[in-house]
C-alpha cells in the first residue's frame, strides 16, 4: 500500500504541473478534496482497499459507504438490477442492497488508516442509524475520532432500511430531518452533509429543515423507488430473488435530468440559496459532473459509473474537466459553480416574444423523414413534404418545439434558429398584468409586422 | 466427397447474426418514415417495422411482418440481391455510413420461426373453389400461401421429386441449402395446399384436365433446360449444363460430376458464378469462367464476381466459344477473340485480321459447364394455348398478370426471363389478388383482396 500511496502522490503531482493555470480543488461544506471528484456512498466505498485504490485512480473524495449500529445488518443475494436502453447496458440501475454489512470497528478501523496514508483526500462518512439522540452522538464521535472529514447522514435510502424508520423514512419528513441533525450538530466537529431523497413532492422542504437544523449542506439526490421490470417467460420480477423482489433505489445516467431538477429548485430557493451541495445522479463523466456545478454543486459523487466500468473512469473525468476549464478561460472551480443556476426559472418568467424556428439543411438530410412523421403526427404540422422525400420547415407554422431537430439523426442538420423579433421581452407575469388574451395578441407582433 | 470437405466447403458464406450483433444492428435502423427500402423492395416488407420488432424481442412478430408480405422471406433473406434492392436504397448511403444488414437481420426473424412450432398463418374455411399452379417454385409457393389463406383449395403440381423449384436445385449451396428451401415449402404446405410432386402437366397430367377441374390455373413453372450453344462437341461427355451440375451438388450426387482437373464454364450469370464456385468447392483444381463479352458486360451481380475472384477462379473475356474440342471426351475448347464496338454490337476479331488464326484460341479441359440461361417452356405455353411475347415469355396483364386466357394466370420467371426469387413471389402474391377478384367478387368476399398489402 505504501508504494501505491507514492504512486497516488506522484500522479497528483504531476496533475498539478500539467494543469498548472487551472485549480480543480475544491471546499464543499468545509470539506476539502484536491478535486471534486468523490465515489458516493455505496458498494464501491465498501471499504478501506477501495477506498484507497480509488484515491491511486484519481478520485478526490470518498463518501463512505453508511456506517450503522453494530450489528451489522443482514443483505440478501440479488442485489442489483439494470436496465438497458439502446445498447446501454446500465441506463438505468438499481439496488436493493443495505448499508454496510461490516462491524463498525473494522469500518472505523480502515477509515484511520485511509486517512493516514491520503490526508489530502476527503473521507466523508456517511450514517444511518434509529432517530435518537444517545444513538446519533455515539456514532458521529467514534467516526469522527477515527478521523474523518467529514458526515453525510443518510436520509435517502428507499429501501429496507426505510422499512425500519431509517434512511428515506427520516428525509420524507422535514421535522425529523431538522431534528437528527440538531442531534448531530450537537456534538460534531466535522461539516455535516444532508442526504436528502427524490422521493417526495417537494425537494425544498427537506432542504430548507437540513439548513434548519444547522447542517452544512445537502447532497442529493439519493436514488428514486423502482422495479426493473418483470420478466415474460417466467412472469416474475427482473433479478428478483427466490421469485420475488422489494423496490429498490434508482440510478444512473437515465436519472441524471430529476437530480438536476432537485438541485436547481434548492439553489433557487430564497431559504436555501448558497447553501452547499454535493450533487449526486446519474453523473457518468466530466460533463454531466460541470452542469452539475454549474448549477451549484461544489463536490460531485458517481456510482453508477464506477459500478460498470471501474475506478479508472476519473483519470478522464479530471482531464475533461481540466481541459474544459482552460478552454473556457475558468482557473478554479468558483469561477463557474453556480454559474448557470439563475437561468434556471419559473415558467411565468420566460420570454414569450423570444421565437425560434427550425432550419433543415437539406444537403446534410439524409431524407429519413423522422422530422416530418413525428411534426406531422404529434406536434404542430409544420413540416412539408411536398411530394419528394426532402422535407422543408413551413416557417410561419412552426412554434420552435424544437422536436425534430431532436428526433433528426444527423448532427447539425436541423438547428433551431432565433428569429429576431425587435419586441421586448413579454413573460406570463406581464402578460396577465396587461390582460392580454391568447396567442394573437402575443404574435401579432411578428405576424403582422 | 469427404463429408467434412463438403461440410466446409458448401456452408452458408454469411453466417447468421449472433443475438447481440442483430440487436446493435437492430437499433441502428433510423425507422424511417415511408422507408425507401420498402419502396426498393418488390414485395414491399415493412422493413423498419421489422427490424423494430428485432430491436423490442419481438422476433415472432418480426417473422409474421415479413412472410405476410413475402412468403418466400427466409430464402429471399439469403439470395436476395441486397446491394440493389433494400439495403441500396437505406438512407445509411446518404450519410456515407454502412447500411442496415437488412437481409441479414430477416434472416434473424425468420430463422426464429422455423425454428420454432408458433404457426402465425392459417387457411380459411373452404369456399369450394380450387385453383391449381403449375410448377412449385417461388411465384406458385407465393400465390398457394395466400389464396390458401382465403380458403381457396389449391394443388401444385411439380415434375420434379421435391418441391422449391429453382430455390431447391438451382441455387448454389453456400448461398442456401435444401433445408432452407424445404422449410419454407412447409409453410405453404401447412395451410392445407396439396403439392403432387412428379406430375408434369401436360405429360403425366393432362392440360384438359385443368380446365375441366379448377376454378382458375397460376402458371409459375419457371424456365426451361439450359439453352445449347450450337456448337460442334456440345455432345461429347464431360458437357453438361450449369442447372444439371448444380442439381447434382445439392443432391449430393458427388460420383456424376467427377471434378477431373479442368472445367470451363460458358457465360457470366449469377448461374455461371454458382457453377464456378460450385467447381471449385467440390474439388476442380482449376476453373475459368469464359464470357464472349468484358468484364464491364458481365451481368452477374458485382457480389457475385467477388466471391468468384476469392475462389481463385480465372476469367476469359471476350472468349467466344467456337466449338468443343475431343472424340468421345472433352480435351478442350476453342474460342474467337471478340470486341464490342462502338454501338454495343458483338464482333469476332476474327473478321478483321489478315490472318485467321491470330483471333482464335484454345484452353484444355476435362469439362465444359454451359451456363448461358435457360431456354422458354414454350410447348408447355402451347399447350396451354397462352398467348407469348416475341421472345418465348408468356403474354400477361401487368396489373393481374392474367393471361390472354381469362382463368390462366402467370408469373416469375416464365414472364419475366428469369429474375430474383423475390420477383417471383411478388408476381405469386398480385396473381392471387388478381385471382380472387376473379373468383370472389368483391361484394361477396370476406376478406378484400386490397387486404394482401399488394401494392407491386
Amino acid at each position: 500500500m505504501k508504494k501505491n500511496n507514492g504512486v497516488s502522490q506522484t500522479h497528483n503531482s504531476q496533475l498539478a504541473t500539467r494543469n498548472s493555470s487551472v485549480d480543480i480543488s475544491t471546499d464543499c461544506a468545509g470539506i476539502k478534496s484536491p478535486n471534486p471528484f468523490w465515489l458516493a456512498s455505496a458498494p464501491p466505498t465498501n471499504s478501506g482497499e477501495q477506498v484507497m485504490r480509488a484515491f491511486d485512480h484519481g478520485w478526490g473524495g470518498a463518501v463512505w459507504k453508511t456506517l450503522g449500529e453494530d450489528p451489522p445488518i443482514v443483505n440478501v443475494t440479488s442485489r442489483y438490477g439494470a436496465i438497458e436502453i439502446g445498447g446501454l447496458k446500465m441506463a438505468g440501475f438499481n439496488n436493493i442492497e443495505l448499508i454496510t454489512d461490516r462491524p463498525l470497528r473494522d469500518n472505523l478501523k480502515e477509515i484511520y488508516e485511509v486517512k493516514k496514508r491520503y490526508p489530502k483526500n476527503a473521507v466523508v462518512v456517511s450514517l444511518m442509524v434509529p432517530c435518537e439522540r444517545k444513538s446519533w452522538h455515539d456514532i458521529v464521535k467514534q467516526v469522527e475520532d477515527a478521523g474523518c472529514d467529514g458526515l453525510e447522514l443518510n436520509f435517502g435510502c428507499p429501501h429496507g432500511m426505510s422499512e425500519r424508520g431509517m434512511g428515506s423514512a427520516v428525509g420524507q419528513v422535514p421535522d425529523y430531518i431538522e431534528m437528527v441533525v440538531g442531534y448531530v450538530k450537537e456534538v460534531a466537529r466535522t461539516p455535516v452533509l444532508v442526504k436528502l431523497t427524490p422521493n417526495i413532492a417537494d425537494i425544498r422542504y427537506p432542504a430548507r429543515a437540513a439548513k434548519k437544523g444547522r447542517g452544512d449542506g445537502v447532497s442529493l439526490i439519493n436514488t428514486i423507488n423502482s422495479i426493473m421490470g418483470i420478466d415474460l417467460e417466467s412472469l416474475k420480477p427482473k433479478f428478483s430473488l427466490d421469485g420475488k423482489i422489494a423496490h429498490g433505489g434508482y440510478c444512473g445516467p437515465a436519472v441524471k435530468p430529476i437530480a438536476l431538477n432537485m438541485l436547481s429548485q434548492i439553489a433557487a430557493d430564497p431559504e436555501t440559496k448558497g447553501f452547499p451541495i454535493s450533487g449526486i445522479g446519474g453523473i457518468s463523466n466530466w460533463a454531466d459532473a460541470v452542469e452539475f456545478m454549474l448549477l451549484g454543486a461544489s463536490s460531485v459523487q458517481v456510482c453508477t459509473a464506477v459500478m460498470h466500468y471501474g475506478f479508472r473512469i476519473v483519470e478522464e473525468m479530471i482531464d475533461g474537466l481540466t481541459l474544459w476549464m482552460r478552454r473556457k478561460g475558468f482557473s478554479k472551480l468558483n469561477d463557474f459553480i453556480g454559474f448557470s443556476a439563475s437561468s434556471i426559472v419559473d415558467w411565468k418568467k420566460l420570454n414569450l416574444h423570444a421565437k425560434t424556428v427550425a432550419k433543415i439543411d437539406p444537403g446534410k438530410c439524409i431524407q429519413c423523414d423522422l422530422c416530418y412523421v413525428a411534426c406531422n403526427d404529434t406536434a404542430h404540422q409544420c413540416i412539408a413534404l411536398d411530394g419528394g422525400r426532402v422535407p422543408h420547415v413551413i416557417e410561419e407554422d412552426c412554434v420552435g418545439c424544437n422536436l425534430c431537430s431532436i428526433v433528426c439523426p444527423v448532427e447539425g442538420c436541423i438547428t433551431m434558429q432565433e428569429i429576431r423579433t425587435d419586441a421586448e421581452p413579454l413573460t406570463w407575469e406581464e402578460y396577465v398584468a396587461k390582460g392580454m388574451k391568447g396567442y394573437r395578441e402575443v404574435y401579432k407582433r411578428f405576424h403582422d409586422g | 466427397m469427404d463429408p467434412n470437405k463438403v461440410a466446409k466447403n458448401f456452408s452458408e458464406i454469411y453466417p447468421p447474426m449472433a443475438p447481440e450483433e442483430a440487436a446493435v444492428e437492430a437499433n441502428r435502423c433510423l425507422y424511417c418514415y415511408d422507408a425507401p427500402c420498402i419502396q426498393a423492395c418488390p414485395t414491399r416488407i415493412n422493413i423498419p417495422k421489422f427490424i423494430k420488432q428485432i430491436a423490442t424481442k419481438n422476433a415472432l412478430g418480426s417473422a409474421k411482418t415479413i412472410l405476410e408480405a413475402n412468403p418466400m422471406g427466409h430464402s429471399c433473406a439469403r439470395v436476395c440481391p441486397v446491394d440493389s434492392l433494400c439495403e441500396g436504397a437505406c438512407v445509411y448511403h446518404a450519410w456515407h455510413k454502412k447500411p442496415i444488414q437488412i437481409a441479414r437481420l430477416q434472416r434473424v426473424a425468420t430463422d426464429y420461426y422455423y425454428s420454432g412450432r408458433t404457426p402465425l398463418f392459417y387457411s380459411a374455411t373452404s369456399n369450394g373453389k380450387k385453383v391449381a399452379m403449375i410448377g412449385a417454385g417461388p411465384a406458385s409457393l407465393s400465390c398457394a400461401f395466400y389464396l390458401a389463406q382465403l380458403g381457396y383449395s389449391i394443388t401444385l403440381f411439380e415434375k420434379n421429386p421435391k418441391p422449391g423449384g429453382l430455390n431447391m436445385y438451382g441455387i448454389a449451396e453456400y448461398k442456401m441449402t435444401q433445408e432452407t428451401a424445404l422449410k419454407e415449402v412447409d409453410l405453404i404446405r401447412d395451410l392445407g395446399v396439396e403439392i403432387k410432386t412428379g406430375v408434369e402437366v401436360g405429360k403425366d397430367y393432362p392440360v384438359s384436365r385443368l380446365d375441366r377441374d379448377f376454378d382458375a390455373v397460376f402458371v409459375g413453372v419457371g424456365l426451361g433446360s439450359t439453352a445449347s450453344l450450337g456448337i460442334t462437341g456440345e455432345n461429347l461427355k464431360g458437357v453438361l449444363d450449369a442447372l444439371t451440375f448444380i442439381r447434382h451438388i445439392k443432391t449430393r450426387q458427388f460420383s456424376k460430376i467427377s471434378p477431373g482437373r479442368v472445367t470451363v464454364v460458358i457465360g457470366a450469370g449469377n448461374t455461371a458464378i454458382d457453377a464456378v464456385t460450385q467447381a471449385k468447392r467440390s474439388g476442380t483444381p482449376r476453373v475459368l469462367l469464359a464470357y464472349r463479352r468484358s468484364e464491364k458486360e458481365m451481368p452477374a451481380y458485382e457480389y457475385e464476381y467477388e466471391i468468384a475472384k476469392q475462389d481463385g477462379i480465372e476469367f476469359l473475356w471476350n472468349a467466344l466459344p467456337f466449338r468443343i474440342l475431343g472424340k468421345t471426351g472433352v480435351t478442350g475448347i476453342e474460342f474467337l477473340k471478340t470486341k464490342t464496338d462502338s454501338r454495343g454490337h458483338l464482333k469476332t476479331v476474327l473478321s478483321s485480321l489478315p490472318r485467321r488464326q491470330a483471333g482464335k484460341f484454345r484452353v484444355s479441359c476435362d469439362r465444359v459447364i454451359v451456363a448461358i440461361g435457360q431456354t422458354k417452356q414454350i410447348d408447355l405455353f402451347e399447350a396451354l394455348k397462352l398467348e407469348l411475347d416475341a421472345s418465348g415469355r408468356i403474354r400477361v396483364d401487368s396489373e393481374t398478370l392474367q393471361t390472354n386466357r381469362p382463368k390462366f394466370f402467370a408469373g416469375g420467371d416464365a414472364i419475366n426471363g428469369g429474375r430474383e426469387v423475390v420477383n417471383a413471389a411478388a408476381d405469386g402474391k398480385r396473381a392471387a389478388a388478381a385471382i380472387h377478384r376473379y373468383l370472389t367478387p368483391e361484394k361477396e368476399s370476406r376478406v378484400k383482396s386490397s387486404e394482401l398489402r399488394v401494392s407491386v
